[in-house]
């Protein structure tokens, strides 16, 4: 347990001291969304009945960079750990898969939470109504972020080189994201977008964090959280078996 | 007593490589033991196997009685690496590095212990120095710190003084024989063969994956003694000693005896054919000699 708590402590204190390139710089990035996307679409778009475009933007902006940063946190920890060699000093001591998995998972969720939480800070003031159910807030924010930070533990474990993994997040992660309903409601695409888009897990990740906030949503959030919920639990028994076997990491 | 490292018919291939081919060999507990060979012999490979970095596709390796695949939670809690590739993570402090490679082992509130490693290897004023403004020297002490921090009975040092100046390598090494008189097994892979010969008592030679020779260093340096006298003489070499020389140098002789007792029929015959001898030096054998002989093929 104890080696579980310091590796989790030492993967916080990673991205915090480069905070400003790990934090702030994903919170401007979206800033920089909201503030081009409500101005070029607020007055043409209203995504649901009674909510403007610029409020519906806020809350698939927060996910989004969360999920990106929950991604990058666990891939880049991984990958540089990996190319520098430093990573023999996690696989000589007596630290389980589960510790292992664990730390840099959770590590991932508080750098996705604490981005979160820094673009709906800047964001929120465009416009965003009072959060009508805030336990799906909560419950979608900590399961989307453990999503992605799950699959950067795999995307880090298997890449061997950074450009394999920059190709894994310009061609799998970015795409997932940006296709996943941030920008639009996906009720507005044609029919075959629409089935395409439910078939992105990153989908029901904004879908059931946006029900928090406005109550409503493209599917039932509980619908969103069972896709979420297994999406997890499939990517966490992957991740905790290529650890415990050694994947690339023992050879 | 439990062997502190017990290794049994390790085989290792990757690829066409053949890295280890069915190695087998035990460190007592206390010993200092060097393990030896070129470059591509094999050592690093037995090593991150001990310390389960690699996996054998064949064989045993204990440490301490626990068995590195088995029971790898004990086995790793007994056995200290310094791996020898110079690694570092650059985002924390010396002391940073050790707390956490402590909390990793499981220990907390080690701040004696780290004090003492930090002192020990003259780490002290860079306790709160970033890895990354460490000098190489610096950062391989670090190294020796963090492969110490949880106490290990086994330390195994992977070619520590590769590119480390003289006055580290002699502090690491007065460090090391303490850690081994205070009972440490210690296992070290070097380059420096007059380091083995200095601080070990027992040499295992690898090469391309096999053992080749695992002997007390003097019984190793003794097998191989084929002694080399140089003489310079004031008159020609007599016809009956020419089978004996293996070359001149600097205008003197240099005869390859098989046993130092033979040195008598030398000076003998010397005195027969009246050649007054001007200087007589006897070259002993040192490690260096028998491991490249060993290397190119000459069984010890």
């Amino acid at each position: 347990m104890h080696g579980f708590m310091t590796l989790f402590k030492k993967e916080i204190l990673r991205f915090w001291k480069v905070a400003f390139q790990t934090v702030m710089a994903p919170v401007l990035t979206a800033l920089l969304y909201q503030l081009i996307f409500s101005h070029v679409l607020s007055q043409h778009v209203e995504a649901y009945p009674g909510v403007s475009y610029t409020a519906f933007l806020i809350p698939g902006l927060v996910m989004m960079s969360m999920a990106q940063n929950a991604f990058a946190n666990s891939s880049s920890s991984l990958i540089q750990s990996k190319i520098t060699g430093n990573i023999v000093f996690l696989l000589l001591p007596p630290l389980t898969a589960l510790e292992f998995f664990g730390a840099y998972l959770l590590a991932a969720i508080v750098r996705g939470l604490v981005v979160g939480a820094g673009v709906l800070a800047v964001t929120a003031w465009f416009g965003l109504p009072l959060p009508s159910h805030p336990l799906w807030i909560l419950t979608f924010a900590a399961l989307g972020c453990g999503v992605l930070g799950t699959l950067g533990i795999v995307a880090g474990i298997w890449a061997d080189k950074f450009d394999q993994l920059a190709a894994f997040q310009n061609f799998i992660i970015m795409p997932l994201t940006f296709l996943s309903g941030v920008f639009y409601s996906i009720n507005s695409l044609p029919p075959l977008w629409k089935t395409v888009s439910h078939l992105n897990p990153v989908f029901y990740m904004i879908d059931g964090f946006r029900y928090g906030f406005f109550g409503q949503g493209d599917v039932s959030p509980w619908l969103s959280l069972a896709v979420v919920g297994g999406s997890f639990a499939a990517l966490a028994s992957w991740s905790l078996y290529l650890i415990g076997s050694g994947y690339k990491l023992r050879q | 007593m439990t062997h502190a490292i017990s290794i049994e018919s390790v085989s290792k291939r990757f690829g066409s490589l053949q890295a280890l081919d069915s190695v087998s060999f035990t460190v007592a507990q206390g010993e200092f033991f060097a393990l030896l060979g070129p470059n591509g012999a094999g050592k690093t490979t037995l090593i991150s196997a001990m310390a389960g970095l690699s996996r054998p596709d064949s064989g045993h390796i204990r440490i301490m009685g626990h068995d590195t695949v088995g029971s790898a939670r004990q086995a790793r809690m007994t056995l200290g690496v310094v791996p020898q590739e110079l690694v570092f993570d650059p985002f924390f402090s010396v002391r940073e590095a050790l707390v956490f490679q402590s909390g990793y082992f499981g220990i907390r509130r080690n701040d004696a212990w780290i004090d003492e490693l930090l002192h020990k290897l003259g780490l002290t004023d860079k306790a709160g120095t970033n890895m990354r403004a460490l000098s190489g020297g610096m950062k391989r002490r670090v190294m020796v710190a963090q492969a110490l921090v949880h106490r290990p009975p086994v330390i195994v040092l992977d070619e520590p003084t590769a590119g480390v100046d003289v006055e580290l390598r002699q502090s690491l090494w007065a460090f090391v024989q303490e850690l081994n008189q205070a009972g440490h097994t210690i296992v070290l892979t070097t380059h420096y063969l007059e380091e083995a010969e200095t601080l070990c008592s027992r040499i295992a030679m690898l090469k391309k994956g096999k053992l080749l020779a695992l002997e007390n260093k003097d019984k190793l340096l003794a097998h191989s003694a084929t002694r080399e006298i140089s003489l310079k003489l004031a008159a020609a070499l007599p016809a009956s000693l020419q089978p004996l020389k293996v070359r001149e140098a600097d205008g003197r002789h240099i005869l390859q005896l098989a046993d130092i007792a033979r040195l008598e029929d030398v000076l003998r015959e010397l005195r027969l054919a009246a050649v007054e001898v001007r200087e007589l030096s006897i070259h002993e054998t040192d490690l260096e000699q028998v491991f490249v002989k060993m290397m190119h093929g000459g069984r010890v």
